[in-house]
């Protein structure tokens, strides 16, 4: 889709206005919206991710620990880039091998990077070896939680571990 | 031509206004974001892995209590006004029918379902589970796809990590994958301008609007999907919580200002509902984009008892039934035809006539 302005480039940024008590939107490419100085709350919704992802490729040789970006992930070979092109990662174990520069997202993202609702090992067949694989599970929740200095997790967490212990 | 009257309610059961709130809301539509732990995500899957997942989760999917009668949609084996059609249901995703300018289908691209819920195979994560309800029914329709979610987690094996939760192939929809929007139609605040304030207010306490389709379409006859932006760091109960919270909310100004309205200008709001029917029940030609914003002006006389003789599930009908796939394929001509407007406008002047009719 062209800019609804310039109809050169392509439209990025989605404007809905009410004008004349009638709602449209407008298509817009980064340059035109810019100079219209547009902040719509649609626009604002959508920036976190790419204002997150420009940064990424901006500022990584001046941040610490910076994102390792000339690696990928081992499992299925994404890289950093890629994810900053696409926004979308190649697999689970991509939230391992970028879990630094993920955390960073994650957090201004969704405000937080800890999962706090269903948690799927409880929830699968119950089979005698389950049991155990959820305390294993709770103490490596208890542990991440306690080396993010996540205090009210870690009690709950404990409290949750002796129940299952 | 795909068959859908194979479906319960031919898959639109959502849109029969019994839910409750039904006068304001449209539907209430969940989504979870799932993958399976053994594959990678969806834009490195090759083809020959994409049938694995289908095999897969299919399996699991006949194995299941919900799931075990699901009828199969292949998107990616329909033509391009079959995959219209489902998306138009609100069944698929703009994405998993491929409906975008540049899109294609992605070999693979399939939907199950039953009743109200089911799930989308090789989306952008490799299963989307989701319910769709008629009216303001978060919990109903949490519960519905979370024992589905229960089912297919005991079959398969999900990636999930233990701080981050759920894995999505997108970090937006990480943790619990959980996406609930209601579809709601705000004429009042439009008309009283005080929409971009709610809007902008809904930003600021973690919710995002959308258009009558959900993600990237516009807002067109007044309608809002309202949903939860974050999914990570508070539980699916709390997250519906908050999101019903500021529903009902956004519900009690639409009905304050639709007061503001009736008080301040009550002949000019008479004059534009009528005006609005008028047009719908006698106009010859009609776009779809001006049928659904007369369909808003005539609803909003209905909800505030101005036009008496007209359903709420007429008018949801006629906003399903009008889109142009559901209209082609009625009138047995393409999408692309010409005279659609013709044709759209003698379709809606045929219902709101038997309705009149009916109601004497």
């Amino acid at each position: 889709m062209s800019c609804d302005q310039c109809r050169e480039r392509e439209a990025v940024i989605h404007l809905t206005q009410i004008v004349n008590e009638q709602v449209t939107t407008l298509h817009l490419c980064e340059r035109c919206a810019a100079e219209k100085g547009v902040e719509s709350p649609g626009a604002v919704a959508k920036t976190p991710l790419g204002t997150f992802l420009a940064a990424m490729g901006k500022d990584a040789p001046e941040q610490t620990p910076a994102p390792r970006t000339g690696e990928s992930c081992a499992r299925c070979g994404a890289s950093l880039q890629d994810f900053r092109e696409s926004g979308r990662l190649g697999c689970s174990e991509c939230y391992h091998s970028f879990e630094t520069p993920l955390r960073d997202l994650l957090r201004r993202l969704h405000g937080s990077t800890h999962h706090m609702g269903e948690r799927y090992a409880e929830r699968g067949p119950a089979t005698p070896s389950n049991g155990g694989h959820q305390e294993a599970d709770l103490r490596e929740q208890l542990r991440l939680a306690v080396e993010t200095e996540n205090f009210e997790l870690a009690a709950e967490l404990r409290d949750r571990l002796r129940v299952a212990e | 031509m795909i068959d859908l009257s194979l479906l319960t309610d031919g898959g639109v059961g959502w849109l029969d206004a019994s839910g409750p709130s039904s006068h304001l809301i449209l539907s209430t539509r969940i989504r979870l974001a799932r993958n399976l732990a053994d594959h990678v995500f969806q834009g490195r899957t090759s083809e020959t892995e994409r049938e694995e997942i289908l095999t897969v989760v299919e399996r699991a999917a006949r194995d299941s209590v919900l799931l075990r009668r699901a009828t199969k949609f292949r998107l990616d084996r329909l033509d391009r006004e079959d995959r219209q059609l489902l998306h138009e249901r609100h069944l698929v995703s703009k994405e998993l029918a491929g409906l975008d300018p540049e899109g294609r289908v992605r070999s693979g691209a399939t939907l199950l379902v039953q009743d109200r819920i089911g799930v989308m195979l090789n989306e952008e994560d490799h299963l989307r589970i989701q319910g769709l309800h008629s009216g303001f029914a978060l919990e109903a329709a949490y519960a519905e796809v979370d024992r589905l979610d229960a089912e297919l987690g005991q079959r398969l094996a999900f990636a999930f990590h233990p701080e981050f939760g759920y894995l999505t192939s997108c970090p937006t929809n990480v943790g619990t994958g959980l996406r609930a929007s209601v579809l709601i139609h705000l004429p009042g605040l439009v008309l009283t301008k005080e929409i971009s304030k709610v809007l902008q207010g809904l930003a600021q306490v973690g919710l995002t609007f959308r258009g009558l389709y959900g993600e990237g379409s516009e807002v067109v006859g007044n309608f809002f999907q309202l949903s939860n932006q974050t999914t990570l760091g508070s539980s699916e109960g709390e997250l519906l919580d908050h999101l019903g919270k500021m529903v009902r909310q956004v519900m009690d100004y639409e009905e304050q200002a639709r007061q503001v309205l009736l008080r301040d200008a009550p002949a000019i709001i008479e004059d534009k509902v009528w005006r609005a029917y008028g047009l719908l029940r006698y106009a010859r030609a009609l776009s779809f984009e001006e049928a659904m914003n007369l369909l808003s002006g005539v609803r909003l006389g209905v909800g505030v008892n101005l036009i008496p003789d007209v359903g709420m599930y007429t008018l949801n009908k006629l906003l399903v039934y009008t889109q142009p796939a559901h209209l082609a394929v009625a009138e047995g001509v393409s999408p692309t035809e010409p005279d659609l407007p013709f044709r759209r406008a003698r379709f809606v002047r045929k219902v709101l006539e038997s309705e009149v009719g009916r109601r004497g």
